[in-house]
This record gives structure tokens, sequence and C-alpha cells, in this order.
């Protein structure tokens, strides 16, 4: 099943251009460690799910580029059409002139409705090929104007007019030193829209990814691409093919559903994150070993801890006993803070996969009270090793991870707020004061419901 | 791409415009080697075949034929336009973009504002109008003018509140002169109150300067050069001050250095509109950021580098120290000393080889040292 990808803003399509690149990549790698059938097999599941077939072989990527302003998506398509490998559609791409203005409003109000039209057309072409749909992968920024604002509108959308299919939105959560003044306001405002709206968040933050380039990756100049280099590596490591079932040869036919059915069992938690590991830069490939055990001690512990790569990961922070009483609910002030799950999947891929002993996720300590871990927990596995690592696993959980980023932009955004700065740039393309203000109230909702797991 | 209108009014308007028209049309022939019309170029100038009668008929992609200035320059009085008409710039000028009369406005608000705001006012609707039809997607006006005048100050505000009524979705930056220290124009206080009301009401965003701080910068830049020390290691073309090589004739013209100063804000203000980069940050959007209340748009801008050294490769030291100059009070093009009292917001716009982890450290830096302050930045690499 097929899986489309909707790519918004300029930092959307940035990104989006670089996970096709990833995917294309790993599924022409001819390190695989496997079978030459197996890799076949793998190549076609990848290709069925990403790349649709044109007639002089190149593949053409299942996605729709928009964007307020032209130079980012010609940049896209060219940069695409150039490396020869794989490319866009030629007429997949819809652009204004104008751009966005980092105003939500401005994205959602006036471009979403006046756009709507054009933009559904596209994306209803790019559904018409494909042979059975699993759902839409929205790809955008928070702090922006065009990817929060239309991709906020554009999801709404696709929940009306698609709504046996499943949205997953990948959201790029802004540096906290700040990128665009009023990123706080775009970012609340996306938020709780995307809530109502979207089936799964998968989130991922400028920072981390940040330190992931300079402390593991060892790059000294950190670029945006450098940056978004990294993230398509980890949604690569999630998105491409893995066995079924335990044993059996075929690939799992509908990503997105089976991601959803084990991560998100109740819609008030949808905010997932992606934990990768191994994550280091070419060179020093070459020069390491992994086991597994090694490997998925490192992981869970980047779990409890809320670390986010696995270097720094503070080995102090432990599950809680199972006599003693809960301490309290978690306070979001508490200094060893254990980040408490809802529920996990991990991802295993390389060799020697059936050996790795993941007995650790399966602690009932790790989550929470109402979900036992038979539920909770999930593992996918496959031979198939993922872009030159010989053994990678990866981390989708569904858990505290973002209640603190969160709180301190809902923090951010009402302070704000209080002084009324910046909002007549809304209020003069048709939003009101009560939007915001309703946007705060889901948001603390959200804060309160995760704080008290 | 979005296009932009340049409107000059009164003789510092024009003067400045000069300048501005000057290193737009060498900034594009550095970037663009091929000579083909596009999107980047557009935003300024129209490509025109000059052997077509009439109004010239646009041509929208190809090779440069000939191209036009998206401008209009407004002057009660002969001389500045003039002397732009006979200069190297006059196949970059039509005819039709001028509105001239003889008298003047006198250094009086008044008159430029009621006398000649009134008897123009359809001539300059025209016109306006022309060049917003010969634009794809008009994305804002940028108006040129001196607060101490008459004309440029009477004349140019009445045209904000014209273009408010006629283009009201189009952004208005207004680039003003206000009066320094030792000004000679003895009504000049009068003139640039009454002219601060109109801004404060129709304007968009405006970018005060005065003429005492870029005197000052000069002066730096003239040190730095005849001391001696750095003198030959500064690369020939690339002082802030001055187009071409005429790193000496400042003392005879130190208006046309000036100028120059102003010239570079504006065209590096409408870079990332321009050119694509890794993080792009457009007109609107640095009217979104930096304006957090409706009347609260004055904008204090500042450049750096002053003038590029030889050596190409920037180590981090000077890119730091870049940084650092962004927000010292000597690189600013007004006199003001935000550091003393309060950030609202500040944005910093990068031209070049900067990398996003520059960028950061340099922020994290900032952070420490100024308070309430929300930051935005972009960059782009042309």
């Amino acid at each position: 099943m097929s899986i489309v990808t909707v790519q918004l803003g300029q930092c959307g399509n940035q990104i989006g251009f670089e996970v096709f690149d990833a995917l294309y990549t790993d599924s022409h790698c001819p390190q695989g460690l496997c079978s030459k059938r197996e890799n076949e097999a793998y190549q076609a599941s990848c290709k069925e799910r990403f790349f649709s077939e044109e007639e002089n072989g190149v593949p053409v990527a299942r996605a729709v580029l928009v964007d307020m302003e032209p130079k980012v998506t010609s940049q896209t398509l060219s940069k695409a059409t150039q490396s020869g490998r794989w490319k866009y559609g030629q007429h997949s791409c819809f652009c204004q002139k104008q751009g966005s203005g980092n105003n939500w409003a401005y994205g959602y109000s006036v471009h979403g409705p006046r756009h709507e039209e054009s933009i559904m057309n596209l994306i209803q072409k790019e559904v018409e090929k494909c042979d059975s749909l699993s759902g839409f992968f929205i790809i955008m920024s928070m702090a922006g104007g065009t990817g929060s604002g239309l991709g906020a509108f554009v999801t709404q959308n696709l929940q009306d007019q698609y709504s046996n299919s499943l949205k997953m939105n990948q959201i790029i959560w802004p540096y906290g030193t700040g990128e665009v003044i009023v990123q706080n306001y775009n970012s609340i405002l996306t938020l709780s829209h995307l809530y109502r709206s979207s089936d799964a968040l998968l989130v991922h933050e400028n920072d981390a990814l940040h330190k992931i380039c300079a402390k593991l990756m060892n790059i000294k100049q950190i670029s945006f691409s450098d940056i978004n280099q990294v993230l398509a590596h980890q949604l690569g490591s999630v998105f491409q093919p893995t066995y079924s079932v335990e044993g059996s040869c075929h690939y799992r036919r509908n990503p997105l559903g089976d991601l959803m059915e084990n991560l998100v069992p109740h819609p008030e938690f949808k905010m997932l994150g992606i934990r990768n590991i191994p994550q280091m830069s070419e060179n020093s490939l070459a020069y390491s070993t992994f086991t597994w055990a090694g490997l998925l001690k490192h992981l869970r512990q980047m779990l409890i801890s809320n670390s986010k790569m696995e270097e720094g990961i503070d080995w102090q922070v432990r599950p809680p006993l199972p006599g003693l009483p809960t301490l309290g609910k978690a306070s979001l002030n508490r200094g060893l803070h254990f980040n408490m799950s809802i529920a996990n999947l991990v991802i295993l891929r390389g060799k020697d996969v059936h050996s790795a002993d993941l007995g650790g996720f399966k602690d009932s300590a790790l989550y929470t009270s109402w979900l036992e871990p038979i539920n909770a927990f999930n593992a996918w596995k496959t031979h198939r090793a993922f872009s030159k690592y010989e053994k990678s696993a990866a981390l989708v959980s569904n858990s505290q991870f973002l209640l603190k980023p969160l709180d301190t932009i809902v923090g951010k955004a009402w302070n704000m707020f209080a002084s009324k700065a910046y909002i007549h740039q809304y209020t003069k393309f048709g939003m009101e004061e009560e939007d915001f203000l309703d946007s705060f109230t889901l948001l603390e909702q959200v804060v309160a419901s995760y704080c008290n797991l | 791409m979005a296009q932009s209108v340049v409107v000059q009014v009164g003789q510092c308007g024009n003067q400045i415009g000069c300048c501005f028209w000057d290193l737009a049309l060498r900034e594009h022939a550095a970037v663009n080697q091929k000579g083909i019309y596009d999107e980047a170029i557009s935003s300024f100038f129209r490509n025109v075949d000059t052997r077509v009668v009439g109004d010239g008929g646009s041509i929208s992609k190809g090779k440069i034929c000939s191209l036009k200035a998206r401008a209009i320059l407004i002057d009660m009085e002969e001389g500045v336009v003039n002397e732009i008409l006979q200069g190297p710039l006059r196949d970059v000028f039509d005819s039709k973009q001028l509105i001239t009369d003889i008298s003047g406005s006198g250094n009086n608000w008044a008159v430029g504002y009621k006398v000649f705001g009134s008897l123009y006012q359809e001539q300059i609707l025209e016109k306006l109008r022309k060049s917003a039809e010969h634009c794809d997607c008009l994305q804002c006006f940028f108006i040129i003018h001196s607060m101490g005048g008459g004309t440029g100050s009477g004349l140019g505000t009445f045209l904000l509140k014209l273009l408010e009524d006629e283009f009201p979705e189009v952004y208005r930056f207004v680039t003003s002169v206000y009066p320094s220290g030792e000004d000679d124009v003895i009504t000049s206080p009068y003139n640039s109150i009454l002219a601060m009301k109109e801004l404060n009401e129709h304007a968009d965003c405006v970018l005060p300067i005065d003429n005492q701080s870029l005197f000052d910068i000069i002066s730096k830049i003239d040190l730095m050069v005849n001391s001696g020390k750095l003198g030959t290691t500064i690369k020939p073309k690339s002082l802030v001050t001055s187009s071409a090589e005429a790193v000496k004739k400042w003392h005879q013209r130190p208006f046309d250095a000036m100028n120059n100063i102003v010239a570079n804000l504006l065209l590096n203000l409408t870079s990332s509109a321009r050119f694509e980069g890794s993080l792009n940050m457009d007109l609107n959007e640095i009217s979104m950021n930096l304006v957090p209340f409706p009347q609260l748009h004055y904008l204090v801008s500042s450049l750096t580098p002053l003038y590029t050294l030889a050596d190409v490769n920037i180590p981090t030291r000077r890119l730091d120290q870049m940084f650092s100059d962004a927000f010292s009070k000597d690189h600013q093009l007004i006199r003001a000393d935000p550091k003393h009292s309060l950030y609202l917001a500040c944005a910093l716009m990068v031209r070049g080889n900067v990398q996003v982890s520059d960028l950061r450290r340099n922020i994290e830096r900032f952070n420490a040292l100024l308070t309430k302050r929300p930051l935005a930045h972009c960059q782009t690499v042309p």
C-alpha cells in the first residue's frame, strides 16, 4: 500500500527531498546483508510505498509539493531531477508568488480557502495513481506561515475528504532560542488544530537534531541540509519495509496503519518521537562494531531518561520499582525525571536480528498503568540492513518526551499573548482572540493528560 | 517572485535612489552571468524591447534586452532629476516614470503635502497604476525620502495615504532620512513632526536613518583605509560606501558615499526575497516579525561588515566579531542606543557563507547579553 507525501512550506520541501533521497539510496544500497531475492522484495516494497513508475524507468516520488513562494520548490524539483536517480512529478507542484509572511492566520485563513481546490486536486491525482492508499504523510514546520497555517488547513481538508485514510503529520519543533519571533504563536495554533484533525504527530526537534549533528556526526559547520539528512535517516529507518510476522518473508503492507495501531491507543495521546541508534558519520562507521545487547540497552536508557542520542545519556534515571507507591504524579520540576511511555515500537534491522533480546522493553514499569506491556510494546524485525549500518534499531514511542518543550512553548506564547503583542497581525486576517484561547485550553489539557500518566 | 516598486521623492530621495539603482545593477550583473532575465532581476527591473514603440513590450523570459527600473521619480524642481537623466543611468529610467515641476516646495511641508499633493494626485496615481500593471505580483512599495525638506517630507507622505487607499494589500516600506544635529534647514523640525504623523498612520514599516551616523560610518572606514595598517589588504570593491573603486573621492562627494550605505541596506533587506537560501525571509515576514504593535513600526538598522579584508576564509572569530558589530551602535544607521534601553524584536539577515551552527552560536551569545529580546534570523547564500 502506498503513502502519499505532502510537503508544505520551505521546511517541508527541503526535508521531503532528503527523505525521498534517503529512501531511494537505501533501497538501492548494495550492502543489504541479505539474499538477492530478499533485497529485490525489499526494493519492490519500498518502491510501491513511495515511488511510482514512469515510462523511462525513473521512479517518480509520490509527493505533492506546496509552497507559497517559488524559490524552494523550484530548487527542490531541480535537485531531484539533476540527481538522475529519481524525480518529482512534473505537475505535482503548487506554488504562489507571495509567501505567507510567517503568519499562521495568513496561511490558514487566506491561502487555505483560496487554493483549496487546486491543492486538493493535486493530491487527488497522486492518490489515483496508487493501487491502494495507506495514508498521508504530511511534512511541515510549526514556526513558519505556510507549513504551519496552510498545513493545518490541508490536514483538516484531508480529514473531511479522505476520512477513511490515515494521516500522519511530521512536524518540526523550532529551535528553543528562536528562529522566528512569532514561532510560539504559530506553534500553538498549529498543534491545537492538528490535534483535532490528524491521527498522529511525529515530532522532531531542531535542537535535538542539531546536537546529533554536532556530537555524533562530528560536523563542524552544520547546515540545514545536514540536519535534514539526519532526520531523513531516522524517518527512513522507520518507514522502510519490515516483516509482517515473525519469521515470514513477506513485508508489511500497511505501514501507517500498523504504526498507529501500535502507538496511538487513545486519541488524547498523539505525540510520537523517534530515537535511532547508532548514528554516526560515515567515516566512523568503518571502525565500529555493534552488538544487539549493547544497542538495545542504550536505546532503553535513552527512552527512560528522555535523551535523544546515545551520547550523554543519564544512567541514573530508573523506572519506579513495582512495590513502592508511585512517586505522585510526575511533576515538571522533578529532578530525575523518568519518561513514562504509553506505547513503544522497536524496529530492528540487520544481522542476527532474531537473536536480539527485547526483554528490557517489556518491563511493565515503563508503561502506564492502564496498558499492559503486551499491548503497549511491539517489535518489528527485518534482516535487511538499513543504509550501511550492519545493525540498527529505531524506537518510535508515544511518551512524555515532549512534555517539557510543549509546556515551554505554551508558556512563552501565553506571555506574549498577555501583552497582546503581534495579535493585530493575526486578527487582520480574520482570526479572533478566542481562537488563541481555544488553542491554549486544548494544549493545557494535553499537557495535563501527559503529565498524569 | 514578487516585484517591488521604488518611489523616490525629493532631492534626497532621488539621490539615494540613484545610488540604489546603480548598486542593484552591479549586484545583478555580478550574480547573473548569463544575461538571462530571471526571477531575481524581475523584482526590481522590467525587461523591455525598446524597439517596440509605445509602452515598450515587456518580455518576461529569455535574454535581457533592455532593463527598465520599476521606479517612479518625483521632484518638484528639475535639477536633480535632470542630472540623473543625463548620467550613466539614463537608460534605466523611462520618461513616463517622472513627475517634475519647476518651482520646488521651498522646504515647506504644507506646500509639498497640500499644494502639490492635490495638484499632482491624478498624475501620481496614474503612474503608480501603470507600474503596478507591469508587475506580475506586486509585493511592496519602497518609498525613499527625507523628513526635513518640503517635497520629500510633504509630497512623500501624501503618497503614503494614496498608496494605502489604492493598494491596500501592498506593503509600504519607507526609508526616511531624519535631520541630524547640524541640519541646515531651519524648518526641518516642523516638517519632520508633520511627516511623522503620516508615517505613524500609513506606513507599514519605517527605516529611519540620519546623516550624522552615516558620516560617522564613513569616517570610520576612512580611518581604516588610510591608517595604512589594513589599507593594502582591503578588497577594492568591497566597501559599503562605494560601488566602484572610488575610494579616494569621498572628501569631494561625501553624500555619494553616504547614499551608498543606504542603498546597500535596501539591497540587503530585499536579498532574501530575491535570491534563494536555506532559510528565506521575505519582506512580509520582516514586517510580521518586527512589528509587534501596529504603531511601533520603526526599525533601527545596522550593517556589517563595512569592508572586507582580502583574506577569503573568514575565521570564526571574525565572524563572531561581525555579529557583535551588528549590535554595536557604531554600525547603526541612526543614532540610538538600544543596548541601554529595550529590544522588542531583532532580526538578523545573513548573506553568504554562514551556516546555521554559526548563527546558533551567536544567538546564544546574545541571549545572555541582551534582555527581553525575541530574535528572528534568516540566511541566504546567493
